[in-house]
């Protein structure tokens, strides 16, 4: 298999967990709210979904717990931030570092131990196209990723309920003065961004890579932040930055078995590295980050 | 939805001081559930994280030896917060101080100057600082996100670590461990309470806190700092200039985590090792917030988390809890501040049923 369609087959499950956690953060963020604490959540997640499927729950379950364990620790966040007016910044950060706690302390008896993944779901025809064909072969988690990300853009595009988000993000004030419920909206976005969150770690520790490990989330949390700003809160262009990072993590796969003159250690920080440049080529481009970001994004309300 | 926020005139003093002691109290009676539901011994875990501590001699000795570098970086990174600059990548600059000091030693491992260790000292601050100077330098050139970038820049530091430790500077004596040699006598730093390990790197968190409690109390440009995160555009009419604040912020608290990791090499580890952080710049961040982002609130949050710390290293023992239940307490601890604090900050009311939804916000 060539290094290229080797990146081509794996893209799309390397990128499933960036993309599921930064879908939901782009809905959260797109209300004002922020969250620091996707990394905690998503280890939260991946160790309450290894938990389940290592003891012969299906992946159905393990998906729902982790998604359950997400919602509950975004829901801290969300009590903090929009009842007690906490900063946003610090509010995460605790969350973060308690989901971190929290998932090592549980997830202590599993420490190393695997399991098994999910088996792929080809689309007749399509999958047996040489080079890219592998496109077309993925685990059902990464279909209905798919789906997801066509969803939220439409949602948040074109229908009544993304507006009433975007307006919620935009101007909190004048939000409710026509009448919208801005904290119930936001309290139900960062519940929907933990439910992803939950859903990646589950994602990361059942299917991706079936074992548990502490620190196995490994900054994907922080890269998926990283995400909606690349994207600038546009839901194509953090699909697209998602699909990049995927491709990325192989790369460095490839390169590592091909034997790559370089050390190990280089590949390894090239995701933060590759983050960092990215972020502020992107940033620097005033027009277009004012044109779709968040104009509340962090303020209490 | 459920509470009523009413502006105080002025902050609570009374509460202030209490609402520290509160979050630890939740804190411990969170977690104590928590153990309970994983199936540890909550009593002993308890008593090993925060009585065992003040018990022996040696025990409190440890904890002012961990309230060192948590003090330093903390009053470093609070400066920062005060002005709305998030540094949350001090780990990344502690690792980086902690490598330019090992520098020393690993090429001059013959030398017994008596300048070695302050040489070790400055080296490290200005490791520390040009991490955070990266990252100064992207957000004002770029506006790059600096949460982001100086988070991020801590996962490449961990990387070089790893990159010298397994490679150039391994210690070819050391059994194929990952570390350098051992120090020399002279690149150490001197005790300061005999029969302990407790040095002269407490001398440095004070002497940060006065300087800091200086700077913010009585330094025109502290209070520009502070201004320019409270009401940033009365601060730009003024001519605060933003990417000046970037600079101040990161630049010293990456001068501060880099000091704390050089004195982390040259006091307790005595060599460079892959463990040398235990997630003190996270800690620091507790620490700096618990304490009010208070130059001197933070000596007492600084000296709460360092019980934590040494708590959880007897509780390993004791009560068979894992390393990360220290992380777990910090974080709770945190979450309860947080929420305790609007209690300093604003009188609460609890929403009676059937009030209006979103109303009586100011």
């Amino acid at each position: 298999m060539s290094a290229i369609e080797f990146i081509l087959s794996g893209m799309l499950a390397a990128a499933t967990p960036f993309l599921l956690a930064a879908l939901g953060e782009l809905v959260a963020e797109k209300s004002g709210v922020m969250n620091l604490g996707l990394e905690g959540i998503m280890a939260l997640g991946a160790v309450i979904g290894f938990i389940c499927v290592y003891h012969g729950g299906p992946h159905l379950l393990a998906f729902l717990a982790a998604g359950v364990i997400g919602v509950l620790a975004a829901l801290i966040l969300a009590v903090l931030a929009l009842e007690f007016r906490a900063d946003q910044v610090a509010a995460g950060l605790a969350v973060g570092i308690f989901g971190q706690g929290l998932a090592a302390l549980i997830g202590k008896p599993y420490e190393s131990l695997t399991t098994t993944g999910l088996s792929q779901i080809a689309i007749p025809g399509l999958a047996s196209l040489p080079m890219v064909g592998g496109l077309f072969k993925q685990d059902a988690v990464t279909w209905l990723t798919l789906i997801a990300a066509l969803v939220i853009a439409l949602v948040l595009s074109k229908s009544r309920l993304g507006l009433v988000i975007r307006a919620v993000g935009e101007n909190p004030q004048a939000a409710r003065a026509i009448g919208y419920p801005v904290i119930r909206i936001r309290y139900a976005t960062v519940a929907f961004g933990g439910l992803m969150a939950g859903f990646a770690g589950a994602y990361a520790a059942t299917v991706y890579t079936p074992m548990w490990a502490d620190g196995m989330i490994a900054g994907r949390g922080w890269i998926a932040l990283a995400l909606v700003v690349f994207g600038t809160w546009v839901t194509g262009r953090v699909f697209a930055g998602a699909l990049l990072f995927g491709a990325l993590s192989l790369a460095e796969l490839a390169a590592q078995a091909k034997g790559v003159h370089l050390p190990s250690q280089l590949l390894a920080a090239m995701p933060y590295l590759v983050t960092i440049i990215i972020l502020g080529v992107i940033s620097s481009n005033k027009l277009r980050m004012k044109r779709n970001s968040v104009a509340s994004l962090g303020k209490p309300f | 939805m459920w509470l009523d926020l009413i502006r105080r005139e002025r902050p609570s003093t009374a509460l202030m001081l209490l609402v520290p002691l509160i979050a630890v109290a939740f804190a411990a009676a969170a977690s104590a559930a928590l153990f309970t539901i994983t199936g540890k011994p909550v009593g002993a875990a308890l008593y090993a994280l925060l009585i065992e501590p003040f018990m022996t001699r040696s025990a409190f000795s440890e904890v002012l030896l961990k309230m060192g570098p948590l003090l330093l970086i903390a009053q470093g990174l609070a400066i920062g917060f005060r002005a709305q600059i998030f540094n949350i990548g001090a780990e990344g600059q502690f690792v980086l101080g902690a490598i330019f000091a090992a520098a020393i030693p690993v090429y001059f491992p013959d030398s017994t100057s008596i300048w070695l260790w302050p040489l070790m000292m400055v080296m490290g601050a200005l490791g520390g600082a040009l991490w955070a100077g990266l990252a100064a330098f992207w957000r004002v050139r770029t506006n790059a996100n600096e949460i982001l970038v100086t988070l991020m820049l801590g996962f490449v530091a961990t990387q070089l670590l790893n990159y010298l430790l397994l490679g150039p500077w391994k210690d070819p004596m050391g059994f194929n461990f990952p570390q350098t040699v051992m120090f020399q006598y002279e690149a150490m730093l001197p005790t300061l309470i005999p029969g302990t390990r407790v040095n002269v790197s407490f001398l440095f968190a004070i002497a940060a806190t006065l300087l800091a409690w200086v700077y913010v109390k009585r330094s025109f440009s502290g209070y520009q700092l502070m201004v320019g995160g409270l009401a940033p555009d009365a601060a730009s009419y003024a001519g605060f200039r933003e990417s000046r604040a970037v600079w101040i912020s990161l630049l010293i608290g990456g001068l501060a985590a880099g000091l704390a990791g050089a004195a982390e090499v040259a006091g307790p580890v005595g060599q460079l090792q892959r463990s040398i952080s235990t997630g003190y710049g996270f800690a620091a961040i507790i620490v700096a917030y618990l304490g009010g982002l208070n130059p001197l609130g933070m000596v007492f949050s600084s000296f709460l988390l360092a019980v934590i710390y040494i708590g959880g290293d007897n509780a390993m023992v004791s009560a068979e809890l894992p390393v990360a239940s220290v992380r777990l307490f910090q974080g709770l601890v945190l979450i309860a501040y947080l929420a305790a604090l609007t209690w300093i900050r604003y009188r609460v009311q609890w929403r009676k049923r059937g009030a209006t939804q979103d109303g009586g916000r100011a």
